[in-house]
């Protein structure tokens, strides 16, 4: 025991000691933070630099006005078509509007004259003045109220609630629970890969380098084999909580020093300001409430539960393919002869992944979502994408006890297969081969 | 006391048979060699004996008790393939290797300084093994086997990839290694080392235990009662009842070389008195067959009669 130990801590220091580990432990949470930061930097900039562009405007029918947006003025002309076409390219000006007299049924014939492509906003944006004018002429020629039109509208926030066996209820927000199984599924998903294939290339290397014989003189090859799963293990821990401290605390550093809020009290502060219209106002109360709501669902998440649910399976996960990773590792002499065997690993990690967005996030208890959380290959992925949907607990319960059974059979195959093929160079592996080697006394 | 015990030790792969019924003794404070074609058996011999891979049946003792596992830290191994963890340093690499054979951190420390020192590359401490030559990467391999002080050293070729003047320290640490108590098992197809170190011999061919013995009885039991004589001139006749003239060359001047093989019974002693009366003697010798024709006749599979032969011819 005590020499696992000190294979777990030679297998931690090698990696962390890389000026590798520490490049991608710290550039890693630096790109996402400076990637949002330069975007809303960009953005920023940008708001405050665009100044209003002049829109030319020909209007024939009469029946427009036409107030300044704060990107756009418009200048509305008193010369034909002809003129203003003439007249336009040697002006600074965004564009040209013409429009015609045009029928208020089937309104046509409007044209836009630019010298070089309007983006789609721009574009929009215009259209958008034009189809409001067009709007409201309708609404006069309907003679309908554009009050009355507004108090049609009316919005529905439907708010669902679990009722569970004992009767209690709890409420639940299905794109809050999406978005949880999603990120925590794939963050699984990614980890397994990434840390099964260093498990890999690391017992690859020993073969390769041929160390491998002077230790299995000192250490049963089993031995090595979980020393290096679990020591790999600890770095992929160890990394993966300095990128959410760094990632959380930089991100919010990077919010608040561009004196960005959080989104909903921004919406709060622009709806104030605009106008103190009681309409607006109790719109703004909706909001607030919807607000307020969602994060009282967040906060009835059990969080610790997910918290706990999710390391189990994330380390759950990581052993049962560790072990299969490490005895692929141990048959193959170099990381190319290694494809044909990392299939059948990655193939059902991925029927997890992708049973992820096509069964569970859609149908939490649909018996595609109920067999993918419970078989062991695919339950990690699949079960922590679920867990926030309220898995019955003898579900959960058989999941991991299943989870735990498949790791424990999993390294059990994997260390036969490896004690053999760690000592074998040079040899033509395939299934049949391996199943021999699995077969071979000691 | 014997260093190593095998009895009848049986090795199957789904295949083939690795070892058949090997038996060994090896004495304690020798140097053993452990000979055989490729193939033989020998590195199946040496797993087991390293606890790598278990034997099917028969069985090991070490210093008088079974193998287990807890002789792991009394044998050294220096593999034929060798291998060091190549971005590891060399220092933090021989502490690692010492305290899986069980040493604690502080004398692993202890032991790899006291070692590094002896071997005179103290400035090789902090450097990566990739960055080391080759030959250079043999010694903190060999260092790395015998540095935990093993009882029982095994070595698989350890000459290979040493320069002649290495090879010679490398010779002298084992021969000191022995004086100072250690048994060492030595598994080499360089035949003239085994003639200048080992002590005791053991042949393996085809996963048999062909031959074992000290070094001159492995001989004696070959000694073909031949003897190579120089003399003047070859104006003589020896009496054919007991000896025959095997070969006959001129070497210069009328200086001759014969190989006479005296018939059974009639020892050297009564050969010189005969040839002292018949000829001038310059040199007199008994010919005895050097380990690499006994391994040669040996593998062939030749009989008695026709390894003789070939040893003479040879």
């Amino acid at each position: 025991m005590n020499k696992v130990l000190l294979i777990i801590q030679r297998e931690f220091l090698n990696r962390v000691q890389k000026k590798s580990f520490l490049l991608t432990t710290i550039l890693v949470p630096l790109i996402f933070p400076a990637i949002i930061g330069v975007l809303v930097y960009i953005m920023i900039k940008e708001e405050q630099s665009a100044k209003a562009e002049t829109v030319q405007v020909v209007d024939e029918s009469g029946a427009f006005t036409f107030e300044n947006t704060r990107r756009l003025n418009f200048l509305v002309l008193s010369t034909n078509l002809e003129q203003a076409k003439k007249a336009y390219p040697l002006s600074d000006d965004l564009a040209l509007l013409y429009i015609p007299k045009f029928d208020l049924k089937n309104p046509q014939g409007f044209q836009l004259f630019t010298k070089e492509n309007l983006s789609i906003e721009r574009s929009s944006e215009l259209e958008r003045v034009i189809e409001d004018r067009i709007h409201d002429l309708k609404l006069q020629e309907y003679n309908i109220d554009k009050e009355v039109l507004k108090s049609l509208k009316t919005d529905i926030d439907l708010k669902q609630f679990n009722i569970t066996d004992t009767g209690e209820e709890k409420s639940s927000n299905s794109g809050l629970l999406y978005g949880v199984g999603f990120v925590l599924g794939i963050m699984i998903y990614i980890f397994i890969l990434v840390y099964g294939i260093q498990i890999m290339q690391g017992v690859i290397d020993e073969k390769t380098s041929k160390v491998v014989e002077v230790i299995v003189s000192s250490v049963k090859p089993f031995q090595l084999m979980l020393g290096k799963i679990v020591g790999i293990a600890s770095v992929g821990l160890l990394q993966f909580i300095i990128w959410i401290v760094l990632v959380s605390s930089l991100s919010f550093g990077m919010l608040t020093y561009f004196g960005i809020k959080m989104p909903q009290q921004q919406m709060v502060e622009q709806v104030t300001k605009q106008m103190d219209d009681p309409e607006v106002k109790q719109a703004m109360e909706a909001q607030n409430s919807k607000a307020r709501s969602f994060l009282a669902e967040a906060s009835q998440l059990n969080l610790t539960k997910i918290a706990l649910v999710f390391v189990f399976y994330f380390l759950g996960g990581y052993l049962l393919y560790g072990a299969l990773f490490a005895a692929v590792g141990s048959a193959v002499d170099s990381i190319q002869e290694s494809q044909q065997f990392q299939l059948p690993l990655t193939l059902p990690l991925l029927i997890g992944y992708m049973g992820l967005f096509l069964f569970i996030l859609r149908d939490p208890h649909s018996p595609a979502s109920f067999w993918l959380s419970i078989i062991p290959l695919t339950s990690p992925v699949a079960m922590v994408g679920r867990i926030g949907f309220d898995v019955p607990g003898w579900q959960l319960a058989l999941s991991m006890a299943l989870l735990i059974g498949g790791f424990l059979l999993t390294t059990w195959i994997a260390g036969r297969i490896y004690r053999v093929g760690i000592l074998m160079t040079g040899a033509k592996v395939n299934y049949k081969v391996m199943a021999k080697w699995f077969l071979m006394r000691g | 006391m014997e260093a190593l015990v095998a009895n009848n030790v049986t090795k199957r792969y789904t295949n083939h048979l690795a070892l058949d019924q090997v038996s060994l003794t090896i004495p304690s404070q020798t140097i053993f060699g452990l000979l055989g074609p490729n193939g033989a058996g020998k590195t199946t011999l040496i797993r087991i004996i390293n606890q790598i891979i278990n034997a099917d049946s028969g069985e090991i003792s070490i210093f008088g008790e079974r193998l287990q596992d807890k002789h792991i830290g009394s044998i050294g191994y220096l593999p034929e393939e060798r291998g060091l963890y190549k971005k590891l340093k060399v220092g933090d690499q021989l502490i690692y290797l010492a305290q899986l054979k069980g040493l604690s951190r502080k004398d692993a420390v202890e032991k790899s300084k006291a070692w590094v020192r002896k071997f005179e590359i103290t400035d090789w401490w902090n450097k990566k093994v990739e960055d080391l030559s080759k030959g250079m990467a043999q010694k903190v391999q060999f260092i790395s086997t015998v540095m935990h002080e093993p009882k029982l050293i095994i070595l698989d070729e350890p000459f290979s990839g040493f320069d002649p003047v290495n090879a010679q320290l490398i010779t002298e640490r084992i021969l000191e290694l022995r004086d100072n108590g250690s048994t060492i098992i030595f598994s080499t197809h360089r035949m003239e080392t085994v003639e200048s170190l080992c002590d005791h011999i053991a042949l393996i061919n085809k996963s048999k235990k062909i031959l074992e013995g000290s070094k001159k009885q492995v001989k004696e039991q070959f000694r073909s009662n031949t003897y190579v004589v120089e003399h003047a001139n070859n104006h003589f006749k020896l009496p054919a009842d007991r000896y025959e003239v095997v070969r006959q060359r001129e070497l210069q001047d009328n200086h001759f070389e014969t190989l006479v093989r005296a018939k059974e019974g009639v020892k050297g002693n009564q050969l010189i008195r005969e040839l002292v009366d018949l000829t001038e003697v310059h040199r007199f010798e008994e010919k005895l067959p050097t380990m690499a024709d006994i391994f040669i006749s040996l593998v062939k599979g030749e009989g008695d009669e026709a390894l003789r032969k070939h040893l003479l011819e040879a």
